[in-house]
Order: structure tokens, then C-alpha cells, then sequence
């Protein structure tokens, strides 16, 4: 008990960051990390529960109050071994897990105080081992001569991969793009999340034998019968939601309104931040809207103003209750000055005569009753049209399910909306030697999500290639 | 890497070929589809169509017109070079059938993209007319193999030095007016090219596909980028196309689409001269 006392006086530890004024003009990261001395700190805050609920809430059941302690002790390899037992991409989980819903968000410790900052931890242990190189890799088993295809080398891709290799299983990943990473490289933006590091988590799949067939779009490149023809014994789809939306309003294809895929690709993967220099341009907007509520408008949002936006928006149809985007970056985005414009739907856009975009027109929007998702549905208040004045419209109202592979691959089953079916306890498709997971099977969710989909399929398809089907 | 095995400079310096060693594009790739392809770590990802492939050898052909930052890069590039990153076969193959006549209209580095189908397109049995054009003689490009790739070539320049003095769409006229029979038309060249061909025949009633080049990222269908309106429904080129019926293409959306990036495009350009 006076243990627990004495660890609740400890006020959680705050993340050090950039100045908000400063960082909405650079594409440096956000958050700086905390010090080993703070680490330690907000370790010593943790219960150690018996029964620990914050690992009922993280979807691959990483030992949290176990890698937490070794932090308290000033063990950070030990750390780091810790989490890689059940995640094998801690430093990208510390940064984009949304942790308030997951583990921080069962932490008894956030029953009356803060809870203890498990995301910051885990993203600090990652940190200081690729800072130090100290800890010990998990060790390979022997080789089964089996050989795995992984298609997509997004979080659940890298997931798969990295548990199959260790199985002694011989892997090789097919990714469409030039990068590995998936989102991660494409979507998720230098601020909040660095490429080196995505890099460098491939790179330890690579030093242990993965390989990366690059710039493969498998269903053009080559197709999955090709695959097994070529003697892979077992194949998984983790090729996401890569599918744009769009609102299928007036004016949608003046130049000027970008997916969020084509304007977060542009700047993040083809780093069209650092055109001329780079040759990917992108088109720097003075009054930018983003259509969207979610993780990925945000984004938009605040790199609009990173490439130089006098005003950027975040244009909603519901209130701000109802933001899908998690609480940390609706506040970053708000703290930088992104411009939340709520309730409000676009109705059409206004162009130029050289077809580029001018203009938006938008509807006042009220709740209304619940609708299925159990939020109140957005009603519009007739006759208030409006007009906001923008150069650059952003859509990020979703992702859908791109057909390219799914079309091309015979005896897949598919949902309505195109998604692959997989068991959910196992991963396997319709069809025989196939499994999927990740975006591709759930639609748009979350990393750590994806990666759990890539554990249960990995140990599907190795109870498979050891036992069979 | 994707090595060069062979530069040939084609126009003045302006249209340049390049054939790369890309075994497995070799292999799959069919006539209409395209690569993206990327110089160097900083570079864009640039789409060009196959103008052929070898698969014994184990390469494709590119060829180019010089007009913007990348592809004067892509020029520079010499036999023994490489390209970092070559991706593909992109885009639907050509659907290729016996029909009788046919007509096929390229013009520019069109002409480079309207080879292989030609080429099909008389594999298959078709009567095939070509018809192919250039702003002057010095342009034009792909003679002698598109003379062999058809029964009749028919040849223009704006200028008169060469053939036909007159546009493509000229000739096209006139052989359509000969043969009443014309099953479909292939036109493939510079925007206004296509809009007009498409104008020409759809006077005269003749189905038309056309090859369409819109500015594309990722090539695969995730950014929505190439999008263009064809019988007013969005399309994606990379994914849908690049052929598509010309009487339903909106071409001047297309235009103004090609356009947005006019000025980025100018101060690379310039930066990259300095
Ligand atoms: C902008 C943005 C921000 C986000 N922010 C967060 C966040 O903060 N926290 C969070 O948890 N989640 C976030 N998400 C969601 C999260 O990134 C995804 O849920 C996750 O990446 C899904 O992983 P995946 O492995 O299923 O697919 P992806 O990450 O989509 O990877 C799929 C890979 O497959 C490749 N591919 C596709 N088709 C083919 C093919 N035919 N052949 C070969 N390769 C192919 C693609 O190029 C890609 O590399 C965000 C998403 C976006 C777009
Ligand atoms: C499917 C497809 C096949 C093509 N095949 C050929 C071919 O066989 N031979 C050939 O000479 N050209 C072809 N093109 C056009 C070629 O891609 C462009 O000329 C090239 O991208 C110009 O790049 P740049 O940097 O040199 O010029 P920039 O200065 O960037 O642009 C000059 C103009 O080229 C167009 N353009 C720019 N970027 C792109 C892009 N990423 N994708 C498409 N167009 C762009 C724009 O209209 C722009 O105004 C094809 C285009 C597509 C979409
Ligand atoms: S629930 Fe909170 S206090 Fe308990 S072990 Fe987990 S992190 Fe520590
Ligand atoms: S190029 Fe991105 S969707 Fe076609």
C-alpha cells in the first residue's frame, strides 16, 4: 500500500515537443522522446498489477507491467526484449498507437490520476535501442525450407514477415511501391512519424533473411497463381485499403483537389516537401481544406500548413464530439492553428477558367438522431449554403478496398464492399494456402490492429506449412 | 537497377529510346500497358508505355519526348546507366480482335505507343491503316516499323516536309471517306490530337479508342490522380485505361488536369538547367 501511495505523488511525465508556432512550419517530429531520467520516473508510477488490465487492452498483448519495470531498473535492453516478444514494431506503436482507447486506457492508475504513459515508454525503449544497439534479437529457428510470399509491406505484411522468419520459414515480401511500410511510409507524415524509423524496423527483417521484392504490384507484376507456380507454399494478402474516396459532389476533378492518398504520397513518400530538391511537386495551397474528421485529415491538415498554408481547414459534417481522429492530434492540430470548421458538409466546388479549384460551397449542418454507427447523424439546416475561398481541397473522407489484386485472383472470396473474408481466428481466405489480414480484410483501422491481424495469421500458416491445412 | 542496354536518340534529341533490362516486365507485358519509372533516389515517377519488349532478351523499350525536368534527365541517361526503379506491367492490356478494317492514328511519341498495338492489331488479322504525323519531318518517328506493322502507311507533317502536308486528322478524313467499312479507330498523340480524331470519327460513325495520359503517381489505383471523366463517370486511368472510348472522353478536363502543376513543373525545369 505505502507503495502505491508513494507511486501516484509522481505526476505523469510530460512529453517534451516542439513549440507548436515553430513545428507548424517544419517537418521535424512532433514529440522529442523523453530523457532515460523521466522514463524511469514514469515507470515508477506503474502499479505492477497483478491482473494487469492495460494488457487486456493492447490487441497483441504486449507484457506491459514486465517491459515497464526493466525501464524502472534502468534495464533498457532488457526493455526492448521485453516488447519484442509480442511486437516487433515498438517505435512505430509509440508513436501512432491510439493508446487512450487501448492499454493507457484500462491503466488503473487512470481510474483517478493520469494513466501511466505506457505509449511513451514503449516508444522511449525503441528509441534508445536503435540509439544504442544493445539488446538482444530474438533468435531464428531452424529452416523448414518452406517458403511464405507476403504481399504488402504495411504493418501487418511487416508483422507476418517478421513471425514467420523467426518460425525458420523462408519469406520474401512483394510490395507495390519503391518503399517499404505501407501507410506508414505513404500516409503517416515525417512529423509524427520519422521514415528512418519504419526504415530501419524493414532493415531488421532484411539482416535476418527477409527479402523485399520492390516495385511488385502483384496482379500486374505477377499474379498469386504465378506465386504458387513459382513454389510458394503459402501466400498472405496484407495489401490494406488503398482504394480513394471521394464525395462524387460537383467540381471534384477541378486540378487543385487531391485524395488524401495523392496529396499525403506526394509529401510524405515522393517528399515533395523538399521540391526542387526532390522532383515531386506538390501544390502548396494559401487557403487549404481538408474534408474529413479522422486520422488522416488531420494530417492533411497540418501539413497544408507545413507547405506553407495561411489557412488551413478542417471542414466536418458533425461536431467535434464525433472527430474519429484521435484526441492527441485533434489537440496538436488545434494548437498549430488548423482551422476547425464543423457541422458543415461541401456541397460543390467553384473552379477557374483553367479549371483549378476557387471555391467551396458548404451546407450548416444540426444532429439529428443516432444513426446505425450510434452517432448523431448530421441533418442539414436548409438555405445555408455558404462559401469558403480555398486553392486546395483535400478528401479524406475514408479509404475503400482497391480491386487491383482482389480481381485478378480467382476463388477469393470477397464482402460486399469488396474485402477480402478471412477467419478471424486464423486469417485463412477461401482459398486454400491464401491468408489476409490488415485493412484489407477489417476496411481502415489501425496499425497495431493490423499487426495483430499479422500474428494470428502467422501462426496459422505455420501450424499449416508444419502440419497442414 | 534496372540497367540500359541500349539509348537511341530518335528527333533532334528531343524523343529519346531507351531499351531496359526488366526480365520479369519483359515477360508478362502486353501491348497498351505501361511502367513508372524513377531515375534516381530524388526523382518522380514518371509513366511511359512500352513501345516494345523482348522477353528472350529480357527488356522493354521506352520512348520519350523530352519535356519537363525528369524526362531531360531521362535523357542524359547513358547505355550502361540504370534506372533505380521500374515498375510494372501497368495498366489493362489493349483488347486486341479480329474486326476486318481498321485504322490507327498516331502522332508525336504516340506514334512509340501505337506500335505494339498496330503490330497486334495485324497479328490478328485485321486490315490495318496507318496514319502517323509529326510537326515536321525531323519529328517523326517509328517510320519503316510502323510501315511494317500495317498494310497501308499514310504519312503527315504540319509543316509539309514530309508526306501529307496537313494535320492527321485530314487524312483520317479521307480514309474514311474511301472505306465506309472502318470497324474502329486507334488514336493516340498529343491531347488535342485525340480530341479531334475523336471529333473526325465520330462524324462518320466509327467506334474510336484512344490512349489517355493523365498525371499519375502511384499507377495502381490509390491516389486517384489519373482521374478523368469518360461518358461522365470517373475514371482511373491507371487502373481503368489507358484506352478508353474517345466519344465519351472529356477531354478538356483533361487539359486543364495536365496543367496543374505548370509552375512547379517550370521552376525544376529551370532549377534543374542551372
Ligand atoms: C494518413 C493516415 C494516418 C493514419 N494514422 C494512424 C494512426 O495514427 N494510428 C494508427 O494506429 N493507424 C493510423 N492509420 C491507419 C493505419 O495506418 C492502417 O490501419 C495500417 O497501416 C494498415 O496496415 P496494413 O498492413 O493492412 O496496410 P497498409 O499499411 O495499407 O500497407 C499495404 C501495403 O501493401 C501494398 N500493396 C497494395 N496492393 C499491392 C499489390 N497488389 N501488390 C503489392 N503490394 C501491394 C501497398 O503499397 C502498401 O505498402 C492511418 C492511416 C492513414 C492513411
Ligand atoms: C500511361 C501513360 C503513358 C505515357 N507514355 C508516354 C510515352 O510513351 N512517351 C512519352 O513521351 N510520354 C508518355 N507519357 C507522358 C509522360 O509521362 C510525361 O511526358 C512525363 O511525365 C513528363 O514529365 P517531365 O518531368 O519531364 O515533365 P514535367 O515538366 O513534369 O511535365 C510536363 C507535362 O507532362 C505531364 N506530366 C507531368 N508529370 C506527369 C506524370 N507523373 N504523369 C503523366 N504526365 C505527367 C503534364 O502534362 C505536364 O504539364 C505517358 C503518360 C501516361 C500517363
Ligand atoms: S494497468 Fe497501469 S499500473 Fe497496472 S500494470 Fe498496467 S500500466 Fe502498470
Ligand atoms: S495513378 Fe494513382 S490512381 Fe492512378
Amino acid at each position: 500500500m505505502a507503495e502505491k501511495e508513494k507511486s501516484e505523488k509522481i505526476p505523469r511525465q510530460k512529453m517534451p515537443e516542439q513549440e507548436p508556432a515553430v513545428r507548424a512550419r517544419n517537418f521535424n517530429e512532433v514529440p522529442l522522446g523523453l530523457s532515460p531520467e523521466a522514463a524511469i520516473m514514469e515507470a515508477g508510477r506503474c502499479l505492477q498489477c497483478k491482473k494487469p488490465a492495460c494488457v487486456e487492452g493492447c490487441p497483441v498483448g504486449v507484457d506491459i507491467p514486465a517491459f515497464i519495470n526493466r525501464i524502472r531498473e534502468g534495464d533498457f535492453p532488457g526493455a526492448i526484449q521485453k516488447i519484442w516478444e509480442r511486437n516487433s514494431l515498438p517505435a512505430v506503436c509509440g508513436r501512432v498507437c491510439p493508446q487512450e482507447m487501448q492499454c493507457e486506457g484500462k491503466c488503473i492508475v487512470g481510474k483517478k490520476d493520469a494513466p501511466v504513459a505506457i505509449g511513451n515508454l514503449e516508444r522511449f525503449a525503441a528509441d534508445y535501442e536503435r540509439a544504442n544497439r544493445k539488446a538482444v534479437k530474438p533468435s531464428k529457428g531452424a529452416s523448414t525450407g518452406k517458403k511464405v510470399a507476403v504481399v504488402g509491406s504495411g504493418p501487418s505484411g511487416l508483422t507476418v514477415a517478421g513471425d514467420l522468419i523467426l518460425k525458420g520459414h523462408d519469406v520474401t515480401i512483394f510490395e507495390a511501391f519503391h518503399r517499404p511500410g505501407g501507410v506508414l511510409v505513404y500516409g503517416i507524415p515525417e512529423f509524427r512519424l520519422p521514415k528512418e524509423i519504419v526504415f530501419s524496423e524493414v532493415d531488421g527483417l532484411d539482416a535476418m533473411g527477409a527479402r523485399v521484392e520492390l516495385n511488385t504490384v502483384v496482379g500486374r507484376s505477377v499474379t498469386i497463381e504465378e506465386l504458387f507456380a513459382q513454389g510458394y507454399d503459402a501466400i498472405y494478402l496484407g495489401v490494406g485499403a488503398g482504394l480513394p474516396v471521394f464525395m462524387g459532389i460537383p467540381g471534384e476533378n477541378f486540378a487543385g483537389v487531391f485524395s488524401a492518398n495523392e496529396y499525403l504520397t506526394r509529401t510524405n513518400l515522393m517528399k515533395a516537401y523538399r521540391f526542387p530538391e526532390y522532383d515531386t511537386p506538390v501544390i502548396k495551397g494559401k487557403n487549404v481544406v481538408t474534408v474529413g474528421g479522422g486520422n488522416v485529415a488531420m494530417d492533411a491538415a497540418r501539413t497544408a500548413l507545413r507547405l506553407g498554408a495561411e489557412n488551413s481547414y478542417i471542414v466536418y459534417r458533425r461536431s467535434k464530439n464525433e472527430l474519429p481522429a484521435r484526441a492527441a492530434e485533434v489537440h496538436h492540430a488545434e494548437e498549430e492553428g488548423v482551422n476547425f470548421r464543423l457541422l458543415t458538409n461541401p456541397t460543390r466546388f467553384f473552379g477557374d477558367d483553367k479549371g483549378r479549384v476557387i471555391g467551396m460551397e458548404a451546407l450548416k449542418m444540426e444532429l439529428g438522431e443516432p444513426d446505425a454507427s450510434g452517432r448523431r447523424s448530421p441533418v442539414a439546416v436548409k438555405g445555408s449554403e455558404f462559401r469558403i475561398d480555398c486553392d486546395l481541397v483535400i478528401i479524406a473522407i475514408g479509404a475503400g478496398a482497391n480491386p487491383l489484386l482482389t480481381k485478378s485472383t480467382e476463388g477469393l472470396a470477397l464482402n460486399k464492399r469488396g474485402y477480402i473474408v478471412a477467419d478471424q481466428a486464423t486469417g485463412k481466405t477461401s482459398r486454400k494456402a491464401v491468408w489476409a489480414g490488415g485493412d484489407i480484410v477489417t476496411g481502415s483501422a489501425t496499425v497495431i490492429l493490423a499487426m495483430g491481424a499479422g500474428r494470428v495469421a502467422a501462426n496459422s500458416m505455420h501450424d499449416y506449412l508444419t502440419l497442414g491445412w | 537497377m534496372f540497367k540500359i542496354v541500349k539509348r537511341k536518340e530518335m528527333a533532334k534529341g528531343t524523343v529519346v529510346l531507351n531499351e531496359i533490362e526488366a526480365p520479369l516486365i519483359a515477360a508478362k507485358a502486353k501491348p497498351g500497358q505501361f511502367v513508372i519509372l524513377k531515375a534516381n533516389e530524388a526523382g518522380e515517377r514518371i509513366p511511359l508505355t512500352m513501345a516494345d519488349t523482348n522477353p528472350e532478351k529480357g527488356t522493354i523499350t521506352i520512348i520519350f519526348m523530352v519535356v519537363g525536368k525528369s524526362t531531360a534527365l531521362f535523357a542524359t541517361l547513358k547505355e550502361g546507366d540504370a534506372y533505380m526503379d521500374v515498375i510494372g506491367p501497368l495498366g489493362a492490356p489493349t483488347h486486341i480482335e479480329k474486326l476486318g478494317k481498321v485504322v490507327c492514328v498516331g502522332g508525336g511519341t504516340g506514334v512509340a505507343v501505337l506500335h505494339p498495338i498496330t503490330r497486334a492489331l495485324k497479328q490478328a488479322g485485321n486490315e490495318v491503316t496507318c496514319i502517323i504525323g509529326a510537326r515536321n519531318k525531323e519529328l517523326l518517328i517509328l517510320e519503316d516499323e510502323m510501315r511494317a506493322a500495317s498494310h497501308d502507311l499514310r504519312v503527315c507533317t504540319d509543316d509539309g516536309s514530309y508526306g501529307h502536308h496537313g494535320f492527321v486528322t485530314d487524312v483520317l478524313k479521307a480514309v474514311l471517306t474511301e472505306n465506309k467499312d472502318m470497324k474502329l479507330a486507334v488514336a493516340i498523340g498529343p491531347v488535342p490530337m485525340m480530341k479531334a480524331c475523336s471529333a473526325v470519327t465520330k462524324e462518320f460513325g466509327v467506334k474510336t479508342m484512344v490512349s489517355l495520359n493523365p498525371i499519375m503517381v502511384d499507377g495502381t489505383g490509390m491516389c486517384g490522380g489519373c482521374r478523368v471523366s469518360v461518358g461522365g463517370k470517373t475514371k482511373f486511368a491507371c487502373v481503368d485505361g489507358p484506352e478508353f472510348d474517345g466519344h465519351e472522353v472529356d477531354f478538356d478536363e483533361l487539359t486543364l488536369r495536365l496543367r496543374a502543376y505548370t509552375e512547379q513543373e517550370k521552376e525544376s525545369y529551370t532549377c534543374y538547367r542551372k
